[in-house]
């Protein structure tokens, strides 16, 4: 690596940290209603959605109220994709003639793009009309975002509260989420990608003349169809939104969703910036900005001893190609390294950042072929989505799952000093700690019951792609994504398939609706407790020993519940390569 | 949640309109307006006639053209209208042939040439489409066709410095050099020169 690849490293973390901040504050006051006077303008139509869906803004909702209103939102979300793809064939703006998606494709598509997964059994171009793209895709990609948004904030307001019956108000907390933060935002960062190339037109596919036409088989071609569409509006919203489902098949390596090293500086800026700017909200809500600094502390020191193994792992390359006698070398002329599957603009240290940051956020939008990158190069995106998408993670449902962590660490901090665990001023009782295993072990538990009955099964083991134990990863990583609402793939897996289109929505609804509904559960029990000053017995949850006490909590169940199905696919893979020599 | 199904409906409509149709459609307008040229694809016309994209590549097997990076779409490389990377794993035996026939195909189009093939060269994009290879794989591209085109060694590499791109301001990404750009310019020399 460089002297630049540092360089470009560094920038992009501290251009992170360095936006997140005034972002998150700026939030913080959205979700307390005291709008900023340059945003203010929004307020009339923030009424008028009120006033035109018939919502109360001032009602307060207990916790259950409020988790059937965002499971009824989410519901018709995912009807009405599902729709769209099942009609597109005779609704307008489809200059292809695209056909109706099938009925399993349909479902797995629906749901995830209503769970904020988008993993994505389709391909883009070849799929899906610019009305399903826009009117059912590029919809759950806002609203999808703002509902996990708005299960943080009611997590947050409870610990702002003392002997309270509510936890907020659904709706309020999605439409704030999506006309303050997510629109503003999407606005500002389409047009930038648009002026580096990324496509924004309704025309019908273009056709370019080859300058040397080809010859295959018995024809020559002499056209390249080129496919455009609405793309720069979604894939904007599709990276801050941590949403990540690509408008063309490639997702964000197709140079006209990404086209520049500009336009992926920008996008990657994007994945992360909302999830690490709530921990500076998360801050400003509780009254006291160590609190949030302590848990970024802590995503922050994982995803960049993460990203260090990532970037080694693929600039070290595949040695066949040093045994071939290629050069691999990196400098000034070539990136090197294993570029199987990664774009010349990128090169290794940009794909591998950005494999590191869109799986520690659960984007799961790539511009590198994942399941080309070296044994342990793809274990480490594979093993960030295992950890439950709390490195930054998800718009909201990172924060929230980081606060489940939190609590189990001062539980276990409790056990061991024999005190009644506190955090935020609430007393840590039995309702919380089993609401948080509950939220804890559901992912594990649907990623690995599913890998058994994927390759435990002769249709599951039909999509494998790559042999030996890649072909494992292959299914690991696919049974991972969907159980943690990432949406990245190993692409060499056919997964659209009735079997796995079934199976991974259904892995999909339950990790989403699972951590949501325990994590509800657990703001309606805070907000009802009182505030309890900190006392000599208190741990401080703002000190480098307890971000240490988390990190140590996420890797260690990370570690325990994943280290038996990794040693079968990257694990030994790695063995097998050390041997190519 | 019967009481709640009303408003999920109703904000649900709301937010196609705002998000669905104003947010996309405001979007299109101002791309249109201020960038027509990249919101359209970048394309590249000569007398009229779209001939590419400055950001798709194109394939080619005549040794007279610089090559791009290889391509998995299907049917055809550089299948625009269906992008795809090969997937292959490290250790697939797949990739090792394929590696290993690129690396003839090279070889056999220039004998002489015997430094070490920069790796982009050989190995298959992430999307199939990439427009780029690093300034290594042309240089190492750039004696063969000086040779076939009958042009002098330093033009050619002239021309490949002209098209070669610095990391972005000087610090983002990778060099690249654009290869369908570079092999207009090629032909655009022969016609000069007649």
């Amino acid at each position: 690596m460089t002297g630049n690849g540092y360089f470009q490293l560094a920038l992009y973390l501290i251009t992170l940290i360095g936006l997140a901040w005034p972002l998150g504050l700026y939030m913080a006051r959205v979700y307390k209603d005291e709008i900023p006077g340059f945003m203010r303008w929004l307020k009339p139509v923030e009424n008028l959605v009120y006033r035109l869906t018939g919502v109360k803004p001032g009602d307060d909702m207990p916790w259950t109220r409020y988790a059937f209103a965002m499971l009824a939102f989410n519901l018709i979300g995912f009807l009405a994709v599902y729709l769209l793809q099942r009609f597109q064939v005779w609704l307008p703006l489809n200059p292809e003639g695209l056909g109706a998606v099938t009925p399993d494709s349909a479902f797995n598509t629906a749901v995830s793009f209503a769970t904020n997964t988008n993993w994505q059994g389709y391909g883009g171009e070849t799929t899906m009309a610019y009305l399903t793209q826009m009117l059912g895709l590029n919809v759950q990609n806002f609203v999808s975002a703002a509902t996990g948004m708005a299960v943080l904030v009611a997590l947050m307001r409870a610990f702002t509260r003392r002997e309270a019956g509510g936890v907020g108000n659904f709706w309020v907390d999605m439409v704030r989420s999506t006309l303050y933060i997510l629109l503003p935002l999407s606005l500002i960062l389409s047009l930038a990608l648009v002026s580096q190339g990324v496509v924004q037109s309704f025309s019908a596919y273009e056709k370019a003349a080859l300058v040397q036409p080809y010859a295959q088989a018995e024809t020559t071609v002499t056209e390249q169809v080129i496919a455009v569409g609405p793309a720069a509006s979604q894939i904007a919203i599709k990276q801050l939104g941590t949403n990540g489902g690509g408008f063309f098949n490639v997702n964000s390596a197709h140079p006209l969703e990404n086209p520049t090293p500009l336009s992926n500086f920008l996008e990657l800026l994007a994945i992360l910036l909302i999830p690490a700017a709530l921990c500076f909200t998360f801050g400003r809500f509780v009254g006291d900005m160590r609190q949030g600094g302590a848990i970024l502390a802590a995503m922050t020191v994982v995803f960049t001893a993460l990203l260090a193994v990532c970037v080694w792992a693929e600039q070290s390359g595949n040695p066949l190609f040093d045994r071939l006698g290629l050069a691999t070398g990196a400098s000034e002329m070539q990136a090197g390294g294993n570029m199987e599957g990664k774009e010349t603009r990128f090169g290794v240290v940009n794909s591998a950042l950005w494999a590191t940051a869109t799986t520690a956020a659960s984007n799961g939008s790539v511009n590198s072929m994942h399941d080309s990158f070296t044994p342990i190069g793809g274990m480490v995106p594979m093993w960030l989505i295992q950890l439950g998408e709390v490195i930054y993670g998800g718009v909201g449902s990172g924060l929230y799952g980081m606060i489940v962590f939190a609590l189990i660490g001062v539980f276990i901090a409790g056990l061991m000093i024999g005190r009644t665990p506190e955090y935020l001023g609430k007393k840590i009782e039995a309702f919380e700690v089993k609401m948080a295993a509950v939220a804890i072990l559901i992912p594990p538990l649907v990623v690995l019951v599913g890998t058994a009955l994927a390759v435990g099964l002769d249709v599951g083991r039909a999509g494998i792609f790559n042999p030996g134990a890649h072909g494992f990863s292959e299914v690991l990583y696919a049974l991972s994504s969907a159980g943690n609402n990432n949406g990245s793939a190993f692409g060499g897996l056919s997964a659209n398939t009735p079997f796995y289109n079934t199976l991974l929505g259904m892995a999909m609804l339950l990790s989403r609706y699972w951590l949501m509904i325990p994590v509800l559960g657990i703001a309606g029990s805070l907000a009802a407790k009182k505030i309890v000053p900190a006392g000599s017995g208190t741990l401080p949850t703002h000190t480098p020993l307890f971000v240490l006490l988390l990190v140590v909590t996420v890797l260690l169940v990370g570690a325990l519940t994943f280290v038996p199905a990794l040693a079968l696919g990257p694990v030994v893979e790695q063995l097998q390569m050390l041997g190519v020599k | 949640m019967l009481n709640e199904l009303k408003p999920a409906l109703l904000m649900l409509a709301v937010f196609t309109v705002i998000t669905g149709g104003v947010y996309p459609l405001v979007v299109t307008g101002i791309a249109q307006g201020g960038f027509p040229h990249q919101a359209n694809g970048t394309l590249i016309e000569h007398d009229g006639k779209v001939v590419g994209s400055e950001l798709i590549g194109q394939p080619y097997t005549d040794p007279k053209y610089f090559w791009g990076r290889p391509s998995a779409t299907g049917p055809v490389p550089y299948n625009a209208g269906a992008s795809s990377g090969s997937n292959l794993g490290p250790l697939n035996p797949a990739l090792e042939e394929a590696v290993k026939a690129r690396i003839e195909a090279l070889k056999a189009a220039d004998p002489s040439q015997t430094a070490p093939i920069p790796v982009d060269l050989v190995t298959a994009s992430a999307s199939g489409l990439d427009p780029e290879i690093s300034p290594a794989a042309a240089a190492w591209q750039a004696p063969r066709i000086a040779r076939l085109r009958g042009l002098p060694l330093e033009s050619v590499r002239g021309l490949v410095e002209k098209h070669t791109q610095d990391r972005q301001f000087g610090v983002l990404g990778e060099a690249r050099v654009n290869v369908l750009q570079l092999n207009l310019a090629l032909d655009a020399e022969r016609q000069k020169s007649r």
